[in-house]
């Protein structure tokens, strides 16, 4: 940490955290946690699921309010009583779960957040400009609700940038950019550390961490563990000290003979139902038996469309254009879909893979009613659903303290390792999944890619759609990009290069890789 | 030391049970208070208003005539209110069936059998679906707001009822007042209890509050109200038809209303009248989330409203208090309720200045 901004104040830290403890109902989510963050020091915060760094950061923004511990501002014993007062500090967040408001525009959601009256039309002006100076184009007159989940995050990063915070809180930022974005913006983040702004990083991507970050705190199970200077561990030192074991990286067989197709989307066209969706415009590609197909893509260029068109939520005019086994499916529903053996694993996990409100057990009902014969004599069968639910638990390593628990009570990780065992243990034929390990830490992120593995290798075909593109190499056989509503001819992932992914991602760039999206026909 | 409400972790159960006694306590405060303004002892007031009338067994037996239609029709409204159906138009759904239930009476007056009240009771869940259906319609058709639609046919009901008692249906024996003839024997509800108002329509809401508990927790259905309400694009993904549950909902509302309003024309009132409820289908709203869309905590609060009711006339009779003195007994109710739901998602807490937590 020998480049760490300006000394004068070096004597006190920018941010000082000591014994912070906060109780959940039947977790210790911050267990005496210290931290301590310097002036221009970019500093990261490293932990499995449940780690409570979501927890912390949430404490230090002002949204939670910590049951025990002490917080120092430049060496000032400090209340944060709200996120009005942390912003007043200088404090920003990015949130790992936006908290934006559906119904408004771009612009009115950052007026929301910024003190007193606005000039909306002035606003507008410098979102522009920040997100084009940052790399983040953002139109700001549209509405949040027709956003996906990367230009939803991008509203996030320019609305603290707007506020020139002294210290900015990441909680997974690069998880929905491109890999040349994420540069730029690493670029930025050095930028602002020189100018003295703190940044608390929490990132499970190792690597980023130890390119980018000056020092490193790790969590686990609630606990503080350590600080370390991440630029002298390696990634697997790091993980292993998150962890507390040693890190399996996925296995797979990438020489295995693949299957017959089972899912063949030929010549696909749509249209969105949003003004500001994106229409799909010839969509070809298909799915062996025992393969992995990866789809990368920035997010806004048609994942949404492609998996509501996939899983039923969104019906073809013409039947044909996805076939499953060779039978036309394009006209059904999501759970006609589901009895052929077609499982799905939405991209929101609460509120659309899940009913927040409702117990596992409910939660564990409702996709898998049908497969799992949970329905007897017209009634729901509530011991069996249940043993289903545990079944899921035991069988994905979810943290909970019991299955009537909430699925809103769960960490991030732990209900996206629930949501994506309740699909595969219905044994599926073709399992669809978006983004698998999004805001997921790297312990979860290997247990699920290893499942999704492991299912391949039984048979299943299985489509990820994810905008990680070091997930996607990790576990496909095969990848394809989606950009504009088109999607480039799947290639093998041993042919394909992180920079060849990333132009094609670009997708409007005018260069060779456009033949990528002549169709298939 | 600061007062604060934060949000609580994850809502609170033991608040969705409390939160309604709390607000009867805070309500019987005000009332208190309210009695002294009007120069009436707080104590002498409320017993009138909430022991007096049930003192004995025909006042017994009254509060439970009067929370039958209450319960019928919250418990219907509870199943749309789950999946964000906000159906306002009980009242009127309550008419439509007590004009196709009475109906029956009106064409068949001259006949005798065992047949004509099941027809009746039949008639009626029909009539309220039927009401029902046209906001359905409208919604799943044309998106339009099913609380504007299903509140303005309310009136539109009212209506209906009256040219038919004024007009076509009025007792041609009457001598011109606007009623239909006195149902027969085999057109009325069978008295319970002898010398007592207690009729078998409480039979039938206790049937359907048992039903609808039974669907909500146990079928498939039931679930899908319940996903549909608390979160559509999980429903959407499950494959439930948002539109096939909110004619679901509207017409099993439309129905238990129906159903009210026969119970009441064949019950208690006894013919067809230009007016046949002290709107019971709205305070139904009231009664509906007081229980907390709960088939069991409906009944607790439909017997508590059917309370204010015979409380207001006993507070007219003894106390000489105007007849408003029940609506707003009913509106505090509400309003501390909304008002204390707060304690559901929300906890108060005092915290000392310059340190993170107290």
């Amino acid at each position: 940490m020998s480049d760490t901004g300006s000394s004068t104040s070096s004597q006190h830290p920018r941010l000082e955290l000591k014994g912070i403890t906060k109780a959940y109902p039947g977790v210790l989510a911050n267990d005496h946690i210290d931290l301590k963050v310097l002036p221009g020091e970019i500093h990261a915060l490293l932990g499995e699921n449940g780690a409570g760094k979501s927890t912390l950061v949430k404490i230090i923004y002002g949204a939670l309010k910590a049951d025990a511990g002490t917080i120092r501002w430049n060496g000032n014993l400090i209340d944060i009583a709200n996120p009005h007062a942390a912003r007043k500090l200088g404090i920003g967040m990015i949130f790992q779960h936006f908290s934006l408001f559906e119904a408004m525009t771009v612009t009115e959601n950052i007026a929301l957040s910024m003190p007193g009256r606005q000039n909306m039309a002035k606003l507008s002006k410098r979102i522009v400009e920040i997100s084009e100076n940052y790399g983040l184009p953002l139109q700001p007159n549209r509405h949040v609700h027709t956003l996906s989940v990367g230009e939803k995050q991008r509203i996030e990063i320019v609305r603290c940038l707007l506020q020139n915070p002294k210290l900015l809180i990441m909680d997974e930022p690069t998880s929905v950019l491109t890999p040349q974005e994420a540069d730029k913006m690493f670029l930025t983040l050095r930028r602002l550390s020189e100018e003295g702004v703190s940044i608390l990083y929490i990132s499970h991507k190792l690597d980023e961490i130890k390119a980018l970050c000056h020092k490193a705190t790790i969590l686990r199970g609630g606990k503080y563990i350590s600080e370390c200077d991440p630029t002298v561990e390696t990634a697997k030192s790091l993980a292993e000290m998150m962890i507390g074991t040693d890190l399996k990286a996925p296995k797979h067989d990438n020489t295995k003979e693949r299957g017959q197709v089972r899912l063949k989307v030929h010549n696909l066209n749509m249209d969105s139902n949003d003004q500001f969706g994106v229409n799909l415009n010839l969509i070809n590609f298909e799915v062996r038996s025992g393969e992995i197909l990866g789809i990368a893509g920035v997010a806004g260029n048609g994942q949404v469309e492609l998996l509501e068109a996939l899983s039923g939520e969104a019906l073809c005019k013409i039947p044909e254009a996805i076939l499953f086994e060779n039978k036309p499916i394009g006209d059904l529903g999501p759970s006609q879909r589901r009895k052929q053996g077609i499982a799905f694993v939405p991209e929101d996990r609460l509120g659309h893979g899940s009913v927040p409100e409702m117990s596992l057990v409910e939660n564990a009902f409702l996709s898998a009613y049908g497969q799992k014969q949970l329905i007897s004599n017209g009634f729901i069968d509530t011991k069996k659903t249940k043993q289903f639910a545990k079944e899921i638990v035991e069988n994905f390593d979810v943290r909970t303290s019991g299955v009537s628990h909430a699925a809103n009570s769960l960490s991030g990780g732990n209900l996206q390792k629930f949501i994506v065992g309740r699909e595969m243990l219905q044994d599926p034929q073709l399992i669809i999944i978006a983004h698998p390990t999004w805001g997921v830490d790297a312990g979860a992120a290997a247990s699920i890619h290893q499942a999704i593995i492991d299912l391949a290798a039984k048979g299943t075909a299985v489509l990820v759609v994810s905008q990680d593109l070091d997930e996607l190499f990790a576990i496909s056989n095969r990848m394809a990009v989606i950009a504009e509503g088109r999607l480039s001819v799947g290639r093998s992932v041993q042919e394909l290069s992180i920079e060849e992914i990333g132009l094609l991602m670009g997708g409007t760039s005018k260069s060779d890789s456009q033949k990528e999206f002549e169709s298939v026909a | 030391m600061l007062l604060k409400i934060e949000k609580r972790p994850e809502a609170s159960q033991l608040m969705v049970y409390a939160t309604p006694i709390f607000a009867l306590i805070l309500t019987i405060l005000t009332g208190s208070f309210l009695f002294h303004f009007l120069g009436v002892d707080p104590v002498e007031g409320l017993r009138n208003f909430f022991i007096k009338p049930i003192d004995n067994t025909y006042g017994a037996t009254e509060l439970l005539v009067k929370a039958t239609p209450l319960i019928l029709c919250a418990i219907g409204l509870s199943v749309g209110f789950r999946a964000n159906v906000w159906n306002i138009g009980a009242e009127g759904q309550l008419t439509m069936g007590a004009i196709f239930g009475g109906g029956v009476f009106v064409y068949f007056h001259d006949v005798d059998s065992v047949f004509l009240l099941p027809m009746m009771i039949v008639m009626g869940a029909i009539g309220g679906a039927l009401w029902a259906a046209i906001p359905a319609f409208l919604k799943t058709r044309f998106n339009a707001n099913e609380i504007l639609t299903s509140l303005m046919l309310v009136y539109v009901a009212l209506l209906v009822l009256s040219l038919l008692v004024h007009g076509s249906w009025r007792d041609p024996d009457g001598f011109n007042f606007p009623e239909s003839r006195l149902f027969s024997d085999s057109a009325t509800m069978p008295i319970l209890i002898e010398g007592t108002r207690l009729h078998f329509g409480t039979i039938i809401a206790l049937f359907a509050v048992l039903g609808t508990w039974i669907m909500l927790s146990k079928t498939l259905i039931g679930f899908q109200v319940k996903v549909i309400g608390a979160a559509p694009k999980a429903g959407g993904y499950a494959g439930f038809s948002q539109k096939k549950i909110i004619w679901f909902s509207l017409l099993f509302g439309g129905a238990m209303a129906g159903l009210a309003g026969v119970s009441e024309v064949s019950g208690p009132v006894g013919q067809l009248l230009p007016s046949i409820s002290p709107g019971y289908g709205f305070t139904a709203i009231i009664v509906a989330f007081l229980g907390r869309l709960h088939p069991v905590g409906i009944i607790f609060a439909g017997l508590l409203m059917a309370l204010t009711y015979l409380g207001g006339e006993t507070a007219q009779i003894n106390l000489g208090l105007p007849v408003a003195v029940t609506g707003v007994f009913q509106g505090m109710v509400l309003f501390y309720l909304l008002a204390c739901d707060v304690l559901v998602n929300f906890r108060i807490r005092f915290t000392l200045f310059g340190r993170a937590a107290s």
